[in-house]
């Protein structure tokens, strides 16, 4: 029902999004010029043959972002890869992009997978059962492990009162600094080294592979279907999203406030879970201070740019992927350093989160009361 | 000062909310400007105010046109404004929200506060606006604090003052306390702008009304003109202004409330032991001033707050303390006293709303899933038998205006079967058209059985649709009257004096 209130604005935001994206690759493209050796060889003649430096210029640009595009989309392995590390991105945004339906800004993404892939990976190399039910309880350790420390800041929230962005936050350095310690432990290291590493998930515990890609991808994608349908067909995402739009009325209609944060953030940890599987049972990775990466901020990044819509975070996953994937070939093989990327990244939002910024420079007519001020403002 | 305003315009976007306003304000009148919520009185002001922008048109003072890009300008030349929500600072005195943004200081830094008490008591004594400068403005009632607003404008020279909606939190005395002031004003040259929907008020204090309607001037009357003509220039059409309405068939007791008390969370005792009983198919009236534990008797009743003592007993089952969702399941239909804030969610679609507290009813969900057919069928059904004028069932709420947005709430309520009805101020805000339809709908609903409570500070509405009439004043019932004796008398109960005589019902 809600997608059909989405179509009327569907439209003017993702051409404000991509508006954004084509702002932010006009940026990347000066930055990329200016740290190219070759293109700032020609500055210091920019003025009697500025020939030179365009053609440099157009070059070191042009052979970037091709090899982004190449290296993220060119073949197959390139896809597989990009898939590979677009689920994570994927499951961690729909975590975030669920709380915030029911008007939480969930930050916790971050601790909630590093729980997850505490408890998770714990079940992936010390348990020994037969293929698929090792990887089934993995998966649902990973699950468990999530919920239960979204479902930390859920209670807090419904209960106490406490902000959920303050807990969340308070919650990922307290799983950050019990993922060490576990780590120091002995059940969790590696036998035979000194580092904060644990063994290596058993292969009984990883999502098998088809042409390449593990079939964890395939579950992200449900799992963005599943978002889907609750949010939209379903009692309960009804009473998320009335309770997140207007708690008063969704109490005075008799939802249970409580109840709802409760379970909206059991749910959103539950599927920060899911992004740890992704990277624990999906790419095997062992347990280390670095293994969640900072895939649990850019998961809000993802939510954000796909504005809080199931689908939109998936596309938004997608992109993230590529452009980490294609960064690294980019750096690879023509130089360029893969950080652009982050920049790209990081742009997009900024706009994306500066609507009227966009919409002004790009003079898209807009229509409501509010915009007579910037009109003004910008001698529209 | 003459005040003239020439074919002054304000569009938003394709909406004109102003459509080449005409009027002149002469010095010394009270000018009424009549209409409906939404009508575009407030555009109207708000540009006279610096507030808003005109798209096109004039503003003429004494022949001059001039400009106001800010309220200072405005108020430099000359305008005065009381919103209807005040601006003043409760723990200052009235002398210091008087000179506030003009404070003349000694020394260059200290406050000069005995030259703003006494330009406070020259205006105070001038006017007839009794006020001790001296006083804190929280400690004051409503109707002072009003005329502290009034005094800050004059002390600013104001020689054209605009009262928007000023009678809106008065009792039936302060009003005509009000409305001396008014005329004390004027005849001291003070021209003044009364901004209002309420036609008695217009009749008893205009010197001449303005009708506006969707943003156009469609009239001038003198106050002679009686209330049903004023109500069809302003409405477009003929309007009934009394409910019709048999005399009820009081039957059994369906609602009995015992001993309530309520503790807001400050800590104020703010419902004091209060017990009533409703029966099915009648209709109590709870009058009073905004703010005398109204609000609260109602959350209580709807399960929305925890009582700290006291019974209230539907059918004889109690079910105080045990949440909305509770009563609502009991058969308890609530129209709440601010529909944007706790009676729909804005961002949702009519179709949404039309079953927000309905969605888990078998005929709009299967187990988990909502039956997006039967949603959207009952959406349609609802928005034609309520004639809610909305551009689609998928449009969003807060785009409807005031009135159909509360038909949206009221049809919602109105589609189960409902024991009692609690309905809070159900038409404030709504246009006379509506609130017709709103108060045919309510009386329909009591002549089928239900008990209606309906809590107003509108002693019209209570009129209209009571049955009984209890009046409730710093958080007590100070009496339970019939609806045939006169408005003085419930105006004093409203004001808190017990002792009038009238025997109890």
């Amino acid at each position: 029902m809600s997608s059909l209130r989405m179509t009327a604005g569907w439209w003017a935001s993702a051409k404000v999004t991509l508006a954004a994206f084509a702002i932010a690759l006009l940026i990347g493209a000066v930055l990329i010029a200016f740290s190219d050796e070759d293109v700032v060889e020609t500055l210091p003649n920019l003025f009697t043959y500025p020939g030179d430096f365009f053609v440099a210029a157009a070059d070191a640009i042009g052979s970037s972002y091709w090899a982004m595009l190449k290296g993220s989309l060119g073949s197959w392995h390139a896809i597989a890869s990009t898939l590979e590390r677009s689920a994570p991105l994927i499951c961690a945004g729909l975590g975030v992009t669920f709380a915030f339906r029911a008007g939480l800004f969930n930050i916790g993404a971050q601790g909630q997978m590093t729980i997850a892939a505490l408890i998770g990976g714990y079940v992936a190399f010390a348990w020994q059962l037969p293929a698929g039910l090792h990887l089934l309880c993995a998966l649902v350790a990973c699950l468990i492990g999530g919920a239960l420390w979204g479902g930390v800041a859920g209670v807090l929230k419904a209960q106490a009162g406490a902000h959920e962005v303050i807990t969340t936050i308070m919650l990922n350095y307290v799983a950050a600094s019990v993922l060490l310690y576990a780590l120091s432990k002995d059940a969790f290291q590696r036998p035979g080294s000194d580092n904060a590493l644990s063994p290596q998930p058993l292969d009984t515990a990883r999502f098998p592979s088809i042409g390449g890609v593990h079939l964890g991808v395939l579950l992200a994608l449900l799992a963005a279907v599943l978002v889907w349908w609750v949010l939209d067909r379903s009692t309960l995402g009804f009473e998320l999203r009335a309770v997140g739009a207007n708690p008063n009325a969704a109490r005075t209609a008799g939802m249970s406030t409580t109840v709802v944060y409760t379970v909206a953030m059991v749910i959103a940890g539950a599927l920060a879970g899911l992004a740890a599987a992704m990277n624990v049972l999906g790419e095997g990775n062992a347990l280390s201070p670095t293994l969640v990466g900072s895939i649990g901020f850019d998961a809000i990044t993802v939510a954000l740019l796909g504005r809080a819509s199931p689908v939109g975070t998936v596309l938004a996953g997608l992109l993230f992927g590529a452009m980490s994937v294609g960064g690294v070939a980019m750096q690879a093989s023509v130089g360029t350093p893969k950080e652009l990327t982050a920049v790209i990244q990081a742009l997009i939002v900024l706009f994306v989160a500066a609507p009227t910024f966009v919409k002004a420079l790009m003079r898209f007519k807009d229509q409501g009361g509010g915009t007579t001020l910037l009109a003004k403002g910008w001698g529209a | 000062m003459k005040l003239e305003i020439r074919g002054l315009t304000k569009r938003f976007g394709d909406f004109v909310a102003n459509d080449h306003i005409d009027l002149t304000i002469e010095p010394g009148e009270i000018h009424c400007l009549l209409g409906e919520n939404g009508a575009g009185k407030s555009t109207l002001m708000n540009m006279l105010y610096g507030l808003l922008d005109p798209s096109e048109g004039e503003v003429l003072i004494d022949e001059v046109p001039r400009s106001f890009a800010t309220p200072g300008d405005a108020i430099a030349a000359g305008i005065g404004m009381v919103h209807q929500h005040f601006m003043l600072v409760p723990v200052f005195t009235v002398a210091e929200n008087v000179m506030l943004g003009d404070e003349s200081v000694r020394g260059g830094v200290f406050l000069n506060r005995g030259q703003a008490t006494e330009r406070v008591r020259a205006l105070s004594q001038q006017y007839g606006l009794k006020v001790d400068p001296e006083a804190l403005v929280e400690h004051l009632p409503v109707g002072v604090q009003q005329r502290v607003e009034i005094i800050k404008a004059l002390s600013h020279n104001a020689k054209v003052l605009i009262l928007d909606e000023p009678t809106a939190v008065l009792t039936p005395q302060e009003i005509e306390e009000l409305m001396q002031i008014m005329r004390e004003l004027r005849d001291q040259g003070t021209s003044i702008i009364f901004i209002t929907h309420k036609l008695r008020e217009v009749k008893a204090v205009g010197d001449r009304i303005s009708v506006i309607r969707r943003g156009r001037v469609v009239g001038t009357a003198d106050p002679s003109t009686s209330e049903a003509e004023l109500a069809e220039m302003m409405v477009g059409r003929s309007v009934k202004l009394v409910v019709d309405k048999e005399p009820s068939t009081r039957r059994d007791t369906v609602l009995q409330v015992e001993h309530l008390t309520v503790t807001d969370p400050r800590g104020h005792q703010v419902v004091k032991d209060i017990g009533f009983e409703v029966r099915a198919g009648e209709v109590l009236g709870v009058a009073g001033v905004q703010g005398n534990g109204q609000t609260e008797l109602v959350k209580a009743l709807i399960g929305l707050i925890r009582p700290d003592t006291g019974v209230i007993s539907l059918d004889g089952n109690d079910i105080s303390g045990h949440g909305p969702r509770r009563s609502l399941e009991a058969g308890v239909g609530y129209i709440p006293e601010d529909r944007s804030h706790d009676g729909n969610v804005g961002s949702f679609s009519v179709r949404e709303n039309l079953i927000l507290d309905l969605y888990r009813d078998d005929r709009f969900a299967r187990g988990m899933a909502l039956r997006l057919d039967d949603i959207a069928t009952n959406a349609q059904e609802r928005i034609e038998e309520f004639d809610i004028r909305t551009e689609s069932d998928q449009t969003p709420v807060s785009a409807l205006s005031g009135g159909n947005q509360q038909k949206v709430v009221v049809a919602r309520e109105f589609s189960r079967p409902l024991k009692l009805l609690v309905a809070s101020q159900p038409t404030r805000g709504v246009d006379v058209g509506s609130i017709e339809f709103i108060h045919r709908r309510i009386i329909a609903e009591r002549d089928r059985g239900t008990a209606v409570v309906i809590v107003s500070t509108e002693l019209d509405e209570i009129y209209a649709l009571s049955d009984r009439i209890a009046v409730m004043y710093d958080g007590r019932i100070v009496g339970t009257v019939t609806p045939d004796i006169p408005r003085e008398q419930i105006g004093l109960l409203m004001a808190g004096a017990t002792d009038t005589g009238e025997e109890r019902v």
